[in-house]
C-alpha cells in the first residue's frame, strides 16, 4: 500500500538524515521505527506525509505519486502525532481534538459526538472538553494529541513517539488502546519509539534505523531470533534475546481452566464455590461465558449481609489479554501492575484460559532448567569428541 | 466679563472650561480622531507587513531598520519635512503619526508572530492546514495580543505628537495650548488644553491595556481556571 523507495533526505548544510530508505508497508500492517536519537526516524515518518521534502527517491500511496498529491489534502487524510505534541493554546480540548474534522467541515454535532466519544476512551472526563491545554498534565496533553489523529477516523496514521511522556501504566492502557483500534479498524501505524519492549509489544514489524540507514526491517520474533548485525543485537539488548530463545510461546500453551461463575447466581452459592475449589478469586461470566468481572474475598467482605447476589457486588474493571497473545507480554503485565493472574478471552470475549503468577514461576523455571540440560549436553558432546 | 487677574489659576481652569467647554470638547474630538486615523492607516500597513517579514525573515533587517530610523528623526522636524510636501493642516499631521507608529506596530506583530512555539505552528500545519489557515486559526490569535501591545505604545506616542501638530494648523488640543503661550498669565489655559491631552493618553493606555489583556490566551485562560475552581 505504501512503498517508499531510495528515499534520502540531505538538509541544508548537508546532513544527510535519511538514506536510500526502502520499505514496503500492507495496508493494516503495525510499523515500528525505533532507533537512537539522531536517526532520522521523525524525519522518515515526516516525509510520508510531506512535512518534510525528500531530497530524493520515490513514495507511493496506492499506487499514487505522494511528492504528486496536494500536501494539504494528503495531510487531512492522514493522522499525526508530532513529537512535541504542539496542542493549540487557545483552543478547548474539544476543538483540539477536532481540528482536522473542522478543517474537513463536518457538522458541530458530528464533531462535538467524536470529542465525547474520544475522550472517554483514553480514561479522561468529558469536563475536560471545555478546558485549555494549559490546564492539563504533560501526560494528558500527550493522550489529546493521540486522539487529534484519530479524529477524523485516518487509514494511516503516523505517531512520533507518542507515549514519551506518559508513566508506565497510562503507557500500557494507551498501547493497548492503540494497537485494538488499529486491529479492530485495520488501519496501517507507522509509530516511532525509542523503547524496545514498546516495539515488540505493538509492531507487526520493526524497522531499526541507524544513522540515516535503515538496518533491519522484519517481525520482532526475527529480529530477536536473527538480529542483522552487532548493532541490532545491542539495541535490543541480551537480556531479550535469551528470554526469546526457548520456542516463542503463546498464553494459550500455559493457561490453566479458570474457575467462574456466572452472573446470576448469589453470593453464598460463590462463596461455596471458592471454599470448595480453594481459591480466592472467580470470573463473573454471563450466560454465554462472555467475560464480565471478577469477585474475590475482598469484594464482598463486609458486604455480605446486605448484598446477596454476584451482579451485585463484582469488579468490572478487569485487565485480561487475548487468546494467541505472546506470554511475554502477558508476564510483563502481571508484573508491572502487580496482578495476581490474568484471564484470557477468545474474540468473543469468552473466557477460555488463566494464567497465574504459579505458571511463570514454572516457565521461568522450565527456561533456566532448559537451558542448563542444553549446557550439559554440550558438554557432553566435547568430552566424547 | 469678569476681571481675570483676580482670580488664582484654578479659579481660572474652571472659569475657561466653564465658558469655552465646548470649543475644548470639540479640540479633543479632533485630537483624539487625528491620532486614531494615523495609527489605524500604520495598522493597516504596519500589520501585514510585519506578517510579510515574520515569514521572509531576509526582509526583516531592512524593514525594521528602516522603520528605526524614522522612529529617530525628531517630530518637529518630520512634520516640517512633510509639510514641505503635504503642506500645512490635519494631512500632515496624520500622516506623522502614521510614519512614528510604523514601528512599534510592525515589530510588535513580527515578534508576536516570531515567538509563538515552532511546534504549535507545525502541528496545524500536520493537521492539514493551508498556510493562510495556519496565519488566522493560529498565529494571529496567539500574537494578537502582543500586537494591541504595538498599537496602544503607538496610540500614546501618537497623542503626543498631534499636540505638536497645532503649529502647522491641524487644530487639537495643542491649539488651546499654543492659545495658552500667547495670552498674558495663560497658565490657565494652557492646564487646559494640557490636561486633556494627557488624559486622552492614559484613558487609550488603560483601555487598550484591558483589551490586550482579555485577548491573551494564556491570561484567558487563568481566568478561566479561576471559575472552574
Ligand atoms: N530541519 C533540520 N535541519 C537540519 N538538520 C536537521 C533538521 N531536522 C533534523 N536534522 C538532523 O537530521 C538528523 C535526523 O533527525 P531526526 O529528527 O529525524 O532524528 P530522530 O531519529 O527523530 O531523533 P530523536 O529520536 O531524537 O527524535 C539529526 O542529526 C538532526 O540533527
Ligand atoms: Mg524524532
Amino acid at each position: 500500500m505504501l512503498k517508499i523507495e531510495n528515499l534520502t533526505k540531505v538538509y541544508r548544510g548537508g546532513k544527510v538524515a535519511v538514506d536510500q530508505l526502502n520499505l514496503d508497508i500492507n495496508q493494516g500492517e503495525f510499523i515500528a521505527f525505533i532507533g537512537t536519537s539522531g536517526s532520522g526516524k521523525t524525519t522518515a515518518l515526516r516525509m510520508i506525509n510531506r512535512m518534510v521534502e525528500p531530497t530524493s527517491g520515490k513514495m507511493t500511496l496506492n499506487d499514487k505519486d505522494i511528492t504528486k498529491m496536494n500536501p494539504v489534502t494528503l495531510r487531512r487524510s492522514i493522522g499525526y502525532v508530532i513529537q512535541q505534541i504542539g496542542l493549540m493554546p487557545h483552543m478547548t480540548i474539544r476543538d483540539n481534538i477536532t481540528l482536522v474534522p473542522h478543517l474537513l467541515k463536518w457538522s458541530k454535532e458530528k464533531k462535538d459526538e467524536t470529542a465525547r466519544r474520544l475522550i472517554e476512551l483514553v480514561n479522561l472526563p468529558p469536563s475536560y472538553l471545555d478546558y485549555y491545554p494549559a490546564q492539563l498534565s504533560g501526560g494528558q496533553q500527550q493522550r489529546i494529541g493521540v486522539l487529534r489523529a484519530l479524529a477524523a477516523n485516518q487509514d494511516i496514521i503516523l505517531m512520533d513517539e507518542p507515549f514519551g511522556a506518559l508513566d508506565p501504566i497510562t503507557r500500557d492502557t494507551l498501547q493497548d488502546l492503540i494497537k485494538d483500534i488499529q486491529q479492530r479498524l485495520n488501519k496501517t501505524v507507522i509509530f516511532v519509539t525509542h523503547d524496545m519492549d514498546e516495539a515488540i509489544k505493538l509492531a507487526d514489524r520493526i524497522a531499526i534505523m541507524h544513522e540515516g540507514k535503515l538496518i533491519q526491517f522484519d517481525t520482532p520474533d526475527n529480529i530477536l531470533a536473527n538480529p542483522a548485525n552487532d548493532f541490532v543485537k545491542e539495541f535490543i539488548g541480551s537480556h531479550r534475546l535469551i528470554q526469546q530463545k526457548p520456542n516463542i510461546k503463546t498464553v494459550d500453551e500455559v493457561m490453566i481452566k479458570p474457575i467462574s461463575i456466572t452472573i446470576e447466581k448469589s453470593l453464598d452459592e460463590a462463596i461455596r464455590l471458592m471454599v470448595e475449589k480453594r481459591v480466592d478469586t472467580l470470573f463473573v461470566t454471563d450466560g454465554d461465558n462472555r467475560l464480565q468481572g471478577y469477585l474475590d474475598v475482598e469484594s464482598f467482605t463486609g458486604a455480605r449481609k446486605t448484598k446477596k447476589s454476584v451482579s451485585e457486588c463484582y469488579e468490572k474493571d478487569i485487565f485480561y489479554v487475548k487468546t494467541g497473545s505472546k506470554l511475554q507480554d502477558s508476564v510483563r503485565r502481571i508484573l508491572k501492575r502487580n496482578l495476581k493472574n490474568i484471564p484470557v478471552v477468545d474474540e468473543e470475549h469468552r473466557l477460555v484460559g488463566l494464567v497465574t503468577r504459579a505458571n511463570i514461576v514454572d516457565i521461568v523455571y522450565d527456561t533456566i532448567w532448559g537451558e542448563e540440560e542444553e549446557t550439559v549436553q554440550n558438554k557432553k558432546e566435547l568430552m566424547s569428541e | 466679563m469678569q476681571d481675570m487677574s483676580q482670580m488664582s489659576t484654578t479659579e481660572q481652569f474652571f472659569y475657561y472650561m466653564q465658558e469655552n467647554g465646548l470649543y475644548v470638547f470639540s479640540q479633543f474630538l479632533d485630537h483624539f480622531l487625528i491620532s486614531i486615523y494615523g495609527v489605524l492607516l500604520a495598522a493597516l500597513i504596519g500589520i501585514p507587513l510585519g506578517i510579510l517579514i515574520s515569514k521572509y525573515s531576509k526582509l526583516s533587517g531592512v524593514v525594521i531598520t528602516l522603520a528605526n530610523i524614522i522612529q529617530t528623526i525628531p517630530a518637529l522636524a518630520l512634520m516640517a519635512i512633510l509639510m514641505l510636501v503635504l503642506g500645512l493642516g490635519k494631512t500632515t499631521v496624520i500622516v506623522t503619526v502614521f510614519f512614528y507608529s510604523l514601528l512599534p506596530i510592525i515589530k510588535n506583530t513580527y515578534v508576536g508572530i516570531k515567538n509563538i512555539n515552532k511546534s504549535i505552528t507545525d502541528a496545524g500545519r500536520g493537521m492539514g492546514m493551508t498556510k493562510a489557515q495556519v496565519l488566522y486559526m493560529v498565529e494571529l490569535p496567539l500574537s494578537l495580543s502582543v500586537i494591541i501591545t504595538g498599537i496602544r505604545i503607538a496610540l500614546v506616542v501618537a497623542i503626543g505628537i498631534t499636540a505638536i501638530g497645532a503649529f502647522i494648523g491641524a487644530g487639537g488640543l495643542g491649539d488651546i495650548i499654543i492659545r495658552g503661550t500667547n495670552a498674558t498669565d495663560g497658565t490657565a489655559i494652557i492646564i487646559a488644553g494640557a490636561l486633556p491631552t494627557a488624559l486622552m493618553a492614559i484613558l487609550s493606555d488603560v483601555l487598550l491595556g484591558l483589551i490586550e489583556r482579555k485577548l491573551d490566551p494564556v491570561k484567558r485562560q487563568q481566568k478561566r481556571i479561576n471559575q472552574v475552581i
